[in-house]
């Protein structure tokens, strides 16, 4: 299914607990290297890196491939994806291999064939947004930068 | 969670401030705090990185500022907002965040006298050059913007002419050659106008103004509408390495917060006019009422308006909520729900019947500010520019039979008491007026 609404993603993060950043740097002002940092010191998930050409991440070692996290470590929840759109139907069919549930284009990761093979494959499929923000949108982080979390509630929530 | 679309009453009382999580408060509780403590060094060093969200030191941000910038940013349909010490801070800043020495800005003329001296004296001695083009005369606006040029400015509601800002158009001249338009929104507030929803990118408030409503704040907003490419190459505040912030590159890692975070991370922190916690909280209470105020506003200067063509004592009135007005089809299409409080008229007897009117008013407040909910008056020629002779005045754009009002919340019938009471003592006639 392509999650297109901020309840549906609000679900689809609330029932993940373990994320592969493919694409994830090792250098410190990259994008992808802020979007895992932030996941992982958040500590609400279990955050891996897959890159072959990094050893470990902060410590986390680094996997070679999808197949290779999931020998370890079984299917992940989330597949986020830091790689140009011409590479991404490869990781999409990896991802399919490897049974993960839910497949995450982050800005600007836009390759119609990759988001269709995913949804066509049963996984939930997120495009053109950034976990991290769609992460602070929820736990009061875009509220404490000024951001506009389109949040609104009379509920009292633990943050 | 549901992905309801609520409206903007709904958002002025909800947006920015659900229940306190710490403690269930409903209404926001003021964080009188200068600092806060982190979790573990790790997370501080997150945070220093800007890699993470949270609150360091008060210059950067504050949990009661940030509901007030998260309120604002949802009623302006931004992507987020950063407050300021005043209205003036939040446009110096607005500057700042792309401009620097050597760069330029194009701003309409005829606007407010507190951003001519802005942009044409002190940025002008820091090194950043302003042309001011008559707001109206797009072939010139796109005729000025150079190379170098950063921002255009311009107002939804000029002070006091009450010429409405063709954003729409002001937006294309500007897109079309790469630069971003800000408008200062202060005098529309954005429930009777929303600039993002015509194209503006950046939108800047005097706070102290309606969004306040009550005359005790001093306080400014920048919003953001994030769709604006800061990284066409024009911009290198935002998409050079900044040694500000160990070479980061703001358009790389933040991508659509690009400017938002470089806005406090390194403007608010390096110039330090933040908002207080105190006043922010103000201003959030302000925004709750800011629907019913402004709709109540808009009638009262319009009945306010309309009596004055009635009257023989005053020779034209210039309010865009009135038909004779040469902007009344912009604010209707602009404007929603009214044409603001604001507005000037003429007074028979030029410069000295303004000053026999103004010190005849008993209700009428005669003093520098617009926006309150109390009815405020202002005769430049015998206060603010009562230097000038009538030649200068004239130069100055000021007529000096120019009455300037600010049109509050009180009954509508005690405001046209006051005015005829005065006008009467105006043309030397008794002062004893009878409700009209």
């Amino acid at each position: 299914m392509i999650v297109r609404t901020p309840s549906q993603r609000a679900a689809l993060l609330d029932r993940s607990r373990t994320v592969t950043v493919v694409g994830a740097s090792d250098k410190p002002l990259r994008p992808s290297y802020v979007v895992f940092s932030y996941l992982r010191t958040q500590g609400r998930f279990a955050v891996y890196p897959i890159n072959p050409g990094v050893g470990e991440i902060d410590g986390i070692p680094a996997f070679s491939s999808l197949a290779a996290f999931a020998r370890e470590h079984g299917a992940p929840d989330i597949v986020d994806i830091f790689r140009k759109p011409s590479e991404v139907v490869g990781i999409v069919e990896q991802a399919i291999a490897v049974h993960a549930k839910a497949v995450w284009f982050q800005y600007g990761v836009i390759n119609e064939q990759a988001i269709q093979r995913a949804d066509d494959a049963g996984m939930d499929v997120v495009v053109d947004r950034c976990l991290k923000v769609e992460s602070a949108r929820l736990n009061g982080g875009l509220a404490a930068a000024g951001l506009n979390s389109g949040l609104i509630t009379s509920r009292r929530t633990s943050r | 969670m549901n992905d309801r679309e609520f409206g903007f009453r709904t958002r002025a009382i909800h947006a920015g401030t659900p229940p306190d999580a710490a403690t269930g408060a409903r209404a926001m509780p003021i964080y009188q705090s200068a600092a806060f403590v982190f979790g573990s060094s790790e997370e501080a060093a997150e945070l220093f990185a800007l890699r993470s969200y949270g609150h360091i030191y008060g210059r950067i941000s504050n949990p009661t500022v940030s509901a007030f910038e998260e309120r604002m940013a949802s009623l302006e349909r931004g992507l987020g907002a950063v407050a300021f010490s005043s209205g003036l801070a939040a446009q110096l800043c607005a500057v700042l965040c792309v401009a620097q020495n050597g760069d330029h800005l194009v701003c309409a003329a005829n606007i407010y006298g507190g951003t001519i001296t802005q942009f044409g004296v002190t940025l002008r001695r820091m090194g950043i050059e302003t042309t001011f083009v008559p707001g109206d005369d797009f072939d010139a606006i796109g005729d000025a913007i150079l190379p170098n040029t950063k921002l255009l400015f311009a107002e939804t509601i000029g002070n006091p002419s009450g010429t409405i800002g063709d954003i729409e158009r002001l937006s294309a001249v500007a897109h079309e050659r790469d630069v971003p338009l800000c408008i200062d929104n202060t005098f529309a507030s954005p429930y009777l106008c929303r600039p993002i929803e015509y194209g503006a990118d950046l939108v800047v408030h005097s706070a102290t103004k309606f969004i306040c409503g009550h005359g005790t704040v001093i306080g400014g907003v920048l919003i953001e509408s994030g769709k604006f490419a800061w990284d066409s190459g024009r911009f290198p505040l935002l998409s050079d390495p900044s040694p500000g912030y160990h070479q980061l590159r703001f358009t790389e890692t933040f991508g659509e917060y690009a400017f938002l975070i470089r806005a406090r991370a390194e403007v608010l922190r390096d110039v330090g006019a933040s908002l207080a916690p105190m006043d922010a909280w103000l201003l959030i209470q302000g925004l709750e009422t800011l629907p019913v105020r402004m709709e109540r506003h808009s009638m009262n200067a319009l009945a306010v308006a309309r009596w004055l063509q009635s009257r023989p004592e005053v020779q034209w009135v210039s309010y865009p909520g009135l038909p004779e007005h040469p902007h009344y089809e912009r604010a209707q299409k602009y404007l929603r729900g009214g044409a603001g409080a604001i507005f000037a008229f003429g007074i028979a007897g030029g410069r000295e019947a303004g000053r026999r009117f103004i010190n005849a008013l008993q209700l009428w407040s005669h003093l520098a500010n617009v926006g309150d909910a109390k009815s405020l008056v202002i005769h430049p020629a015998s206060t603010t520019h009562s230097q000038l002779s009538d030649v200068e005045l004239q130069g100055a754009g000021v007529a000096p039979e120019m009455v300037r009002l600010s049109v509050g919340l009180e009954d509508t019938e005690d405001l046209i008491w006051d005015l005829e009471c005065a006008l009467r003592a105006s043309s030397g006639q008794s002062s004893t007026g009878s409700i009209t």
